[in-house]
């Protein structure tokens, strides 16, 4: 494989490219999915090809194709060049400089204890189909479902600069949701967490689900739910559990602190950011409670890998430190506009998408209190768990989410459900007011498989560490419904 | 790859499966290009030709598909072995609704000859006109072209092919303190007019400067074709999907009236201005469906399996892609006769919305839905734009925006518009509703 990419690089520099580099991926997606007991679809992918990036002056012209017969490669990396140089109609003042990256020959795979495609398929599906049948057991269920999901992608990586990695990941993860029905709604409550959790590891993950133990109850707090207070409105403590925590820093900060969306060059479809270069070591992102980090080194974490696509190391990287905006996620073009050593942080959805900045595993370090603790010490507020929506405006500022379940807490206690808790606010005025922060015990690497960003769409897998956090006078319970 | 070697490969692979067994096999070319511009100039471009072969047999009702991209003859065949051995493990699908017989082919091909053969350079050029219209500003967004080609055959003997193209332009232009977008998507890329997407993206983006925060709360609006596009969109997904129909999560009630009597809404791929294949994956022709009439919710999209659970027929909507199962992804709202400057002059005090940006559903069957608008939100005075705004979230139920007597006038003015769900997938007007929840300002 190192050959095919060897040729479709040299196809790109022997046609003009300043410099170039090649991926070749081979990737399988096995996706089962359950329904009320019973099998709802056993879905297999495989894709295998090469995709070439080649740069001419101030722009990145990007080739892929599955043809990998003799001679394909290098077609492919001499069109990459071609469509770089067409970009000279309407170029950049200056040309792109890449920031410095070391150029290793190597091999890196991701742990994992149990190949997830070796179990039988059998096995598998009568895990989520059990999970399934055991939720629409319980009298009100509506709809239960449940997803498992597979993933192992080989990659093989070389530039015009030296670089030779050849690495393997496997990732491994999936859900199961309740959905009860009452006049005009619907209660949905999922286990882990409302998208899944997923993990760079094999099918230990989904063993360690146990998707049984929790189905009961799930599907019981979905029912529940019909017939819980609505969440009152105003302004309130809020304590928020972990997962949707992750969701908050995967919105607020994890695509905020994207070089490339700073620089604009996401800026008609993703959007800009609200943060400005000028302010990067002096800005206050939060209270001093936060120090959040992109680390892809974080074992089985979904966002971990040996290198990225353009072969710098993984690495730990500041973003917040004690409440000040310290750091940013960039490749190597970016970084060097920047000014920044390259974080390591570019990769792309498979064989045929150009390698762009993504998050890596972009989480909160943990803090000492504990989410009984945040609950005891709460005179009146929510505790709210496990997303059902979300929305940010495109410069990540403006944000709402709404919750499966809220708690209400008079008191230092929890007291009655509540359904549709909602809660909005604004990212550094929010990150401001967190004032109790758990622990290592209760710190858990999210892993969130859906993160669309790019034209075309790519779709990433990041990881987001995090613990439960309590928020001072947060606005919650904003209500759109009929009037 | 030609359309005949597609057609091969399909019904090759339904020959290689066997006696006794059912399969279905999609094989799909796409060729796309894309340019990207930011900050004026271009910064990716990008060209990709792929073909992905999609196999689903049932061994006895035992069901599994497998789709493989970058396969040469003896890769064909291991996708049949593999895809057989993994079915002998499945459970039974007792929902499991056979392989399309011999159906009447469909004959629609909407493919542009001349968007096939377009090269990066004649892409570029489109682009430097978009950036041209907005002198001084900052210009960013993509021109794409796409063309598709693709054949269907199953083992009960069908066998359909067809071609389709896209072309798109999408950007906006930015003054430091505000934005504005142009769109625009035809069939042909001939059709295109940068400079035309850019002049809008630029008028917008400069009536958009100094604009102030506005008090949340219900105002009457006028909602340019993107923004109805995205509520016609979580229309499609959430309502008119024969998944979410069956599964009871659907708002929808076929045959009751649940609709202002001026808002009509059709999928028709066959629609000269819509971009689709003729066929879905499953082969089935894809056919004119009427969704909203006279108030009333007239019908859902399904593909074998929904309609099978719906004791109804499949639509021709079966995309296995799609996370949401079967849905209209060619949807035409009817337009009405005021002109959009009409719609504004009708508005004593209101707000006129460009775009609406990062919408989420809260309940599908209320159709409550939060977001945020975005390109150019503007306050109505006695009938005119009297000033910009900052942005605002709303959080508004699209049926009771929609309800009965919640139209005040719909433009003439329909036109492919980009949608929460991208492009290609709504052909919009402007919309004058009668209230919209704005729950939040610039400041939260």
């Amino acid at each position: 494989m190192f050959d095919l990419a060897s040729g479709a690089v040299q196809g790109a520099l022997d046609a003009g490219a300043s410099y170039a580099d090649a991926r070749v991926v081979a990737r399988q997606h096995e996706r089962i999915a359950a329904r009320n007991g019973e099998i709802d679809g056993t879905d297999r992918n495989q894709d295998i090809g090469v995709g070439v990036r080649a740069l001419i002056g101030s722009s990145w012209g990007f080739a892929a194709t599955s043809d990998l017969s003799d001679g394909a490669a290098r077609k492919v990396g001499e069109e990459a060049a071609a469509i770089a140089r067409a970009s000279a109609r309407l170029r950049a003042p200056t040309d792109l400089v890449l920031a410095d990256t070391p150029s290793v020959q190597t091999r890196w795979q991701s742990p994992y204890e149990e190949d997830p495609f070796a179990v039988p398929l059998a096995e598998k599906a009568d895990l989520v189909i059990g999970a399934t049948a055991e939720m629409m057991g319980v009298a009100g269920v509506a709809l239960a479902t449940g997803v498992l999901e597979f993933w192992s992608t080989d990659k093989w990586f070389v530039s015009s600069q030296g670089h030779e990695i050849e690495q393997r990941i496997i990732e491994s993860g999936g859900y199961i949701a309740a959905t009860a029905m009452g006049k005009g709604e619907s209660q949905r409550r999922s286990f882990p967490e409302s998208f899944g959790d997923y993990q760079t590891g094999g099918y230990e993950v989904v063993r360690g689900f146990d998707l049984a133990a929790h189905a009961g109850s799930l599907a019981e707090e979905a029912v529940a739910l019909l017939s819980a207070d609505p969440c009152p409105s105003g302004e309130f403590d809020l304590i928020l559990e972990s997962s949707q925590l992750a969701l908050q820093i995967h919105e607020s900060i994890g695509h905020a602190i994207e070089l490339d969306r700073i620089l604009g060059w996401e800026a008609a479809f993703a959007g800009t950011s609200f943060l400005d270069l000028a302010e990067l070591g002096s800005l206050r992102y939060g209270s001093e409670l936060m120090n959040i980090t992109a680390d892809a080194t974080i074992p089985g974490a979904l966002g971990s890998f040996g290198f990225d696509d353009e072969g710098t190391p993984a690495q730990e990287v500041d973003i917040v430190r004690d409440g000040i905006w310290v750091g940013v996620l960039s490749g190597r073009d970016s970084a060097h506009i920047a000014g920044l050593p390259p974080g390591g942080m570019v990769r792309g959805d498979g064989f045929n998408r150009m390698p762009m900045v993504r998050m890596t595993n972009v989480g909160l370090k943990p803090g000492e209190s504990s989410l009984a603790e945040m609950i005891a010490a709460t005179e009146y507020g929510i505790y709210m768990e496990t997303n059902r929506s979300w929305s940010i405006d495109d410069r990540r500022l403006n944000f709402q989410f709404g919750c499966e379940v809220g708690w209400e807490i008079i008191d230092g206690e929890i007291g009655r459900m509540l359904k549709n808790p909602t809660y909005t606010g604004i990212t550094p005025i929010f990150w401001g007011s967190m004032d109790m922060l758990g622990g290592a015990d209760e710190w858990h690497a999210w892993g969130t498989p859906n993160c669309g960003k790019g034209q075309p769409l790519q779709v990433g897998h990041t990881g987001h560490p995090a613990a439960p956090a309590r928020f001072k006078n947060v606005r919650i319970g904003v209500s759109g419904g009929p009037t | 790859m030609t359309l005949d070697r597609l057609e091969e490969i399909a019904d090759r692979m339904c020959r290689l499966v066997g006696d006794n067994v059912e399969a279905e096999c999609r094989v799909r070319r796409t060729r796309l290009g894309l340019t990207r511009f930011a900050n004026s100039h271009i910064h990716q471009h990008h060209g990709e030709d792929t073909t992905d072969v999609r196999l689903r047999v049932a061994l006895d009702g035992r069901v599994v598909s497998t789709t493989a991209v970058g396969l040469d003859d003896e890769g064909l065949g291991r996708l049949v072995t593999d895809t057989l051995a993994a079915a002998r493990l499945q459970p039974i699908d007792s929902h499991w609704n056979g392989v399309n017989g011999p159906l009447e082919p469909a004959t629609m091909d909407k493919a542009d000859t001349s968007t096939i053969e377009v090269q990066p350079g004649e892409r570029a050029e489109k682009v430097a006109a978009f950036v041209a219209a907005g002198d001084g500003l900052a210009a960013a967004g993509f021109l794409s072209t796409t063309f598709m080609e693709a054949a269907v055959a199953t083992t009960g003997g069908l066998s359909v092919s067809g071609r389709a193209t896209s072309a798109t332009i999408d950007g906006i232009h930015q003054t430091g303190v505000s934005a504005g977008n142009g769109h625009q998507t035809d069939i042909a890329f001939s059709a295109l007019d940068g400079s035309a997407a850019g002049s809008r993206a630029a008028r917008l983006a400069e009536l958009g400067r100094d604009a102030e925060d506005l008090d949340p709360g219900r105002y009457e609006v006028v909602l340019a074709p993107e923004c109805v596009a995205t509520v016609v969109s979580f229309l499609g997904v959430y309502g008119f999907g024969g998944r979410s129909y069956s599964d009871g999560q659907s708002f929808v009630e076929v045959g009751a009236e649940q609709f202002d009597p001026t808002f009509q809404l059709v999928d028709d791929p066959g629609d000269s201005r819509t971009v689709a294949l003729g066929f879905d994956s499953e082969g089935t022709p894809k056919r004119r469906l009427v969704l909203i009439e006279d108030r009333i919710s007239r019908a859902v999209a399904h593909d074998r399996r929904t309609a099978a659970k719906s004791d109804a027929e499949s639509t021709g909507h079966g995309y296995p892609e799609s996370y949401f199962g079967p849905i209209p992804i060619n949807l035409i709202v009817g337009a009405g006769s005021a002109s959009a400057d009409d719609l504004i002059a009708g508005v004593e005090r209101g707000i006129y919305v460009s775009t609406f940006n990062y919408c989420r559903i809260l309940d599908p069957r209320t159709q409550v839905v939060t977001g945020l608008t975005r390109n150019g939100t503007f306050l109505i005075e006695d009938g005119r734009l009297s000033r910009p705004l900052s942005n605002l979230r709303f959080t508004q139920s699209f049926l009771e925006a929609l309800a009965p007597g919640a139209i005040a006038a719909i433009g003439d003015d329909a036109r492919y518009a980009d949608s929460e769900f991208g492009p290609n997938m709504v052909i919009a007007p402007s919309m004058r509703l009668a209230s919209w929840n704005f729950t939040g300002g610039a400041r939260g």
